[in-house]
């Protein structure tokens, strides 16, 4: 290679270098305002103000959804295998909202420590099969 | 390949090539994926709009990998075919990323229970959308074709620092969008049978990308070389 197509070959290096340097820093200085929501562990840790919206994500406990009989009520335990919150909602729940399934919601966390949520999303995983291999894999435990 | 009377002649020998494949393929995916693959345990039916969405996503992601890499070979060798086939291959490169973003949110609907969140995956990959934009933006504003391509050259090297970020948002983090299916090191969590079509699809849209690339090139090649006896020779007759 000739030495000036070898110098600009540095340059563009430096240039590359440089822009994944400068997204790095972004991306660290963000930190974890880059996650999407807090795990129970985590919003039980902190100090957080009953006015401020957050949004806390985890599994749905099986067995815990209580739906009320005469209103869109619901009351569902979030948990990260360590810690749980107790989610009271108001609303339509997503399709794939159940138990034992990924959920994402947005509200306020109560003084009584309790979660009062306005939105509730269904987490989906990575996992496709058809429903016969899923009774399968269930029935094989 | 790289003289344009050469590369025009070529290319006319190859696209009906690229642009039959391209129907073979994806005919033949989208056939078994949205009509005979099983549908899936917990999704049902609205899982299939993966079999867009996800060609979608990775040409969005790829085309902008090989723009850098043109990028690279017309910054150090100067060579001026690189520089077309960088212009010709950003507007395709942003209607795929547009693509993929369109279908996540219809997909996301109906699963998660909302149009669109503001999570790492799906932020990234608007930055994406937005860095082709600015990239075309920034070639149409210099008049001088190759002082347009440089410039476009060294932003698609600056803008290569996203790709990582949209690729490992949904392992560092914590996202809306789930993990991804196909890693290097594991197998597959989809059964073969739901992934046979979507690496059809996937083909068939890399083909999609090589025949409009191979269409915008040609026009590009007339375009700048519209001076020249060749081209002339071409269209007097």
């Amino acid at each position: 290679m000739n030495p000036l197509r070898k110098q600009r070959l540095y340059a563009l290096i430096a240039v590359l270098i440089g822009s994944l340097l400068a997204t790095w820093l972004v991306v660290s200085a963000l930190s974890e305002n880059m996650n999407l929501f807090y795990s129970p562990s985590e919003i039980l840790k902190a100090d957080i103000d009953e006015n401020v919206l957050i949004r806390a994500g985890g599994m749905v406990k099986q067995g815990s959804i209580e739906k009320s009989k005469d209103s869109l009520n619901v009351r569902f335990t979030v948990t990260d295998y360590q810690n749980e919150l107790i989610i009271n909602y108001e609303g339509i729940l997503p399709d794939l909202f159940d138990e034992n399934a990924g959920v994402v919601v947005r509200g306020n966390l109560k003084t009584d420590g309790s979660f009062k949520a306005i939105e509730v999303l269904a987490k989906h995983d990575e996992n496709y099969m058809p429903p016969e291999v899923a009774k399968l894999i269930e029935a094989n435990g | 390949m790289g003289s344009p009377p050469l590369f025009y002649r070529w290319s006319s020998k190859i696209m009906p090539w690229l642009g039959i494949l391209a129907i073979i393929f994806l005919s033949i995916g989208l056939f078994w994926g949205l009509l005979i693959a099983p549908t899936d345990y917990k999704q049902g039916d609205v899982y299939r709009i993966l079999y867009v969405h996800v060609p979608s996503a990775i040409l969005g992601q790829s085309i902008f990998m090989f723009m850098a890499a043109c990028g690279l070979i017309n910054v150090v060798w100067r060579a001026k075919i690189s520089g077309m086939m960088l212009k010709s291959a950003a507007p395709i490169g942003m209607s795929f990323t547009l693509i993929a973003l369109v279908t996540g949110s219809v997909w996301g609907k109906p699963t998660w229970g909302t149009w669109w969140v503001w999570d790492a995956r799906l932020t990234s990959t608007l930055i994406l959308f937005f860095i082709y934009a600015a990239l075309i933006g920034l070639y149409s504003s210099i008049d001088d074709k190759t002082k347009a391509d440089r410039a476009v050259s060294i932003l698609s090297i600056v803008g290569l620092a996203i790709i990582p970020v949209i690729k490992k948002s949904v392992d560092w983090w914590q996202t809306l969008h789930q993990p991804s299916t196909f890693t290097l090191t594991s197998s597959p969590s989809m059964s073969p049978d739901m992934y046979q079509p979507l690496l059809l699809c996937v083909i068939g849209f890399y083909l999609i990308f090589a025949f409009t690339l191979t269409l915008n090139l040609r026009n590009e090649v007339i375009d700048r070389e519209r001076s020249k006896n060749w081209v002339k020779q071409i269209f007097v007759n």
